[in-house]
């Protein structure tokens, strides 16, 4: 059916098939993640609102750990660089990689190089650079973006990867899952033994020590550190957390939100380069600090959303993204997260993203199992309230202005007599009026009688009687 | 999500916001739930210059309008009294909608007042008038919808307890009972797609379970459900809360 808003026409014209897919994958993890809360937390929603603080009071605190985690890692012996936005980022990467002859770089899952489009830069200036998250491979090799924050590739099939894998010549066709993943492995370790250099994200930079912690569940970040002479990390600014003790309660919960582990399966903490007495490991370590519109969201009264984890809770509930899936939200992020985080990040083309805020019906499931606590819904509000006050029109697309109905909720009179004149709504020809919210209400659904006002008189003649 | 900390108000003396949509459509439902809340013993108030809480404007993202309309409400519902809606949602306005656009105003003061004594019909029953126990009978099967603007407030837990304590009232479980049916206000008609695909969703899963009505606390919920419903030709008859407690009474010689 007709309808004003990008969205919903992604949502209307999505392959039925991918729909479900995408939905069931999500229901099931959401499902997950809420027995992995019943089962080990007597109260989760504390934990959550201790993480939410903690991320919080760090926020707004950023210029002091961010220095305080500066000192610590070159006491470490690492290098650190500081990138205000993407092409930045990319270009001091290119520049450390370029310095130390590096031609091959193994990367593990990092959605801040989505954000900054990393891969397609480093290729470009002839440096190979491969992805060796599985599902992120197949991203790569299929030319393709990932969909979801922690499952890349929920939008496909694994029909489409063995054919992706036949095209490509890991192996002709065959979509057993065991076949699948055993032939991306022997792919990787190829890779990962010719590459000069890995680059990593981090899910969590501490301060006070100058480590990093990353969570996988393949352990192909630990094989990007194992053969390779450098370490790159690039990390948002707001990855940051005061103190190794925080890891405890972040783990737990990344954890759990994310996937309904108890524990990824992989977890490291890596606190500089290789030291003299161990055996192997990367000489040199190069950590990236990267603005790229965080400082300006830190400013902004959506801040909280920096609190993020990015575990891909809030995606995998949210009952619109299951509806529209990943790619409708037209960048790096998907789900409510994303349609707070990507208008932010657009900077001075917010406008072109503030139809995001409006994709969502305010139910708050996101709110309920956000793992650091982001009143979500309030920061889409506030957003939408954004949006129309700087007249986006991509935000105000099929939303019916609301001039008239303030003056008239304003004065009772008037009030009453839209009560009365209502009942046209009761009259066929009146209900196909070309008002597109009244049509688009019509295309999916019947309008009720109209009954304006029987409540006034029956109130009014009730307390007659009883006088 | 914690809202602003409410008093219980002391006596029995209220006032009662209709809500729009039932003095639009459902006068059935504000009929029931003042009957109800009159055989409570409750002395109910119906300011006539109420209009609507404010809310469409609030969630469509036009922040000014809706202050407008929220400062008119706060002009109609002055007082101590608290506030009694049939209606989570337009509760959730008061609550928490109003005070989050009034954020910058000179008047957030007046709106937290309104907010700390407003309340939505069964939320006001079970924990102002301290009534958990329902009397009457309701000799049906019934699926309840748990509205999502109830989410953090006592209203669900509430409306549950008075369901099910009612003689001879099944209470049906269904499938993602705790999803969105998809009216969300004006995300209804900017994203009619979307907000269908979910109706119809929550639709199939109450359906399934062949519940005599199905109930909700919130007329939106019911005014979207039932349109997609009634499109379709279906046989599947709505309530809300309000009318199933009157209903009860009534059935019980009470009223």
């Amino acid at each position: 059916m007709k309808t004003y808003q990008e969205i919903d026409r992604h949502a209307r014209d999505v392959n039925p098939d991918r729909q479900s897919a995408v939905y069931s994958v999500a229901s099931a993890l959401a499902e997950k993640r809420v027995n992995a809360f019943q089962r080990d937390y007597a109260d989760p929603d504390r934990l959550r609102r201790l993480a939410g603080q903690i991320k919080q009071h760090t926020l707004e605190h950023l210029d002091h750990y961010l220095q305080m985690a500066e000192t610590s890692f070159q006491e470490n012996g690492a290098q650190v660089h500081f990138a205000s936005d993407g092409t930045r980022c990319n270009q001091i990467v290119l520049d450390i990689l370029k310095k130390n002859d590096c031609r091959k770089v193994v990367k593990s899952k990092s959605m801040l190089s989505e954000e900054t489009e990393l891969n397609g830069f480093l290729t470009e200036h002839g440096i190979d650079s491969v992805e060796t998250d599985l599902g992120e491979l197949i991203i790569q090799l299929d030319n393709d973006h990932p969909s979801h924050i922690i499952a890349p590739i929920i939008h496909k099939n694994r029909r489409e990867v063995a054919r992706c894998f036949d095209r490509e010549g890991l192996g002709d066709y065959n979509d057993e899952p065991e076949v699948i993943t055993r032939r991306a492995r022997s792919y990787l370790r190829k890779q990962y033994m010719d590459a000069d250099a890995g680059l990593t994200g981090a899910n969590f930079v501490v301060a006070e020590s100058g480590r990093i912690s990353l969570v996988t569940n393949e352990g192909n970040a630990r094989f990007c550190l194992a053969a390779t002479r450098l370490h790159i990390v690039i990390v948002g600014i707001e990855k940051i957390i005061p103190g190794d003790r925080d890891l405890a309660l972040f783990h737990n919960l990344i954890a759990r939100s994310g996937t309904g582990q108890r524990l990824t399966v992989y977890n490291q903490f890596i606190g500089g380069p290789k030291a003299e007495n161990q055996p192997h490991g990367p000489q040199q370590m190069h950590v990236v600090f990267v603005d790229n519109k965080r400082t300006e969201a830190l400013a902004s009264n959506c801040r909280e959303i920096l609190r993020c984890i990015r575990c891909g809770a809030c995606q995998n509930i949210c009952p619109v993204y299951r509806q529209a899936t990943g790619f409708a939200y037209r960048g790096t992020y998907g789900g409510p997260v994303g349609s707070v985080l990507s208008p932010l990040l657009a900077g001075e083309n917010f406008a072109q993203k503030a139809d995001l805020p409006k994709a969502s019906s305010l139910c708050g499931a996101c709110r309920d199992v956000c793992p650091v606590d982001i009143p979500i819904p309030d920061l889409l509000l506030r957003l939408r309230d954004k949006g129309k006050r700087e007249s986006s029109k991509k935000a105000g697309a099929g939303t019916p202005p609301m001039g008239i109905w303030a003056i008239m909720s304003t004065q009772p009179a008037a009030w009453k007599a839209a009560l009365r004149l209502g009942y046209a709504l009761n009259y066929p020809p009146t209900q196909a009026f070309p008002n597109p919210a009244l049509q688009a209400w019509r295309s999916v659904r019947k309008f009720p009688p109209w009954r304006g006002g029987k409540f006034r008189r029956w109130m009014k003649d009730r307390k007659k009687s009883s006088e | 999500m914690e809202y602003i900390a409410r008093k219980i108000p002391e006596g029995k003396k209220l006032l009662f916001m209709a809500t729009c949509i039932c003095d639009a459509f459902f006068d059935e439902t504000a009929k029931a739930a003042v009957e109800t809340l009159e055989y409570l013993g409750c002395e109910v108030d119906f300011p006539e210059g109420q209009t609507c809480c404010g809310q469409p404007a609030f969630n469509g993202g036009d922040w000014k309008a809706s202050r407008k309309v929220v400062r008119h409400t706060l002009e109609v519902f002055k007082g101590v009294a608290p506030v009694v809606a049939p209606s989570g949602s337009c509760t959730a306005m008061l609550l928490h909608g109003a005070p989050l656009e009034f954020e910058e105003e000179e008047d957030l003061g007046k709106v937290q007042d309104l907010a700390g004594r407003s309340w939505e019909l069964a939320d006001y029953i079970v924990n102002c008038l301290g009534i958990t126990e329902w009397k009457g009978s309701f000799p049906h099967k019934i699926a309840f919808h748990r509205s999502c603007h109830s989410r953090g407030s006592g209203s669900v837990a509430a409306a549950r307890q008075l369901l099910s304590s009612i003689n001879g009232l099944e209470l049906v479980e269904f499938g993602e009972e705790n999803q969105c049916c998809g009216f969300g206000g004006t995300f209804s008609v900017s994203f009619p797609n979307i907000s269908a695909a979910m109706g119809q969703l929550k639709i199939d899963h109450v359906a399934a379970t062949q519940p005599d009505f199905l109930v909700s606390a919130d007329m939106g919920c019911l005014l979207h459900l039932g349109g997609i419903i009634d499109k379709a030709g279906k046989n599947l008859p709505r309530l809300h809360l309000a009318q199933i407690l009157r209903d009860s009474l009534k059935n019980g010689g009470l009223l």
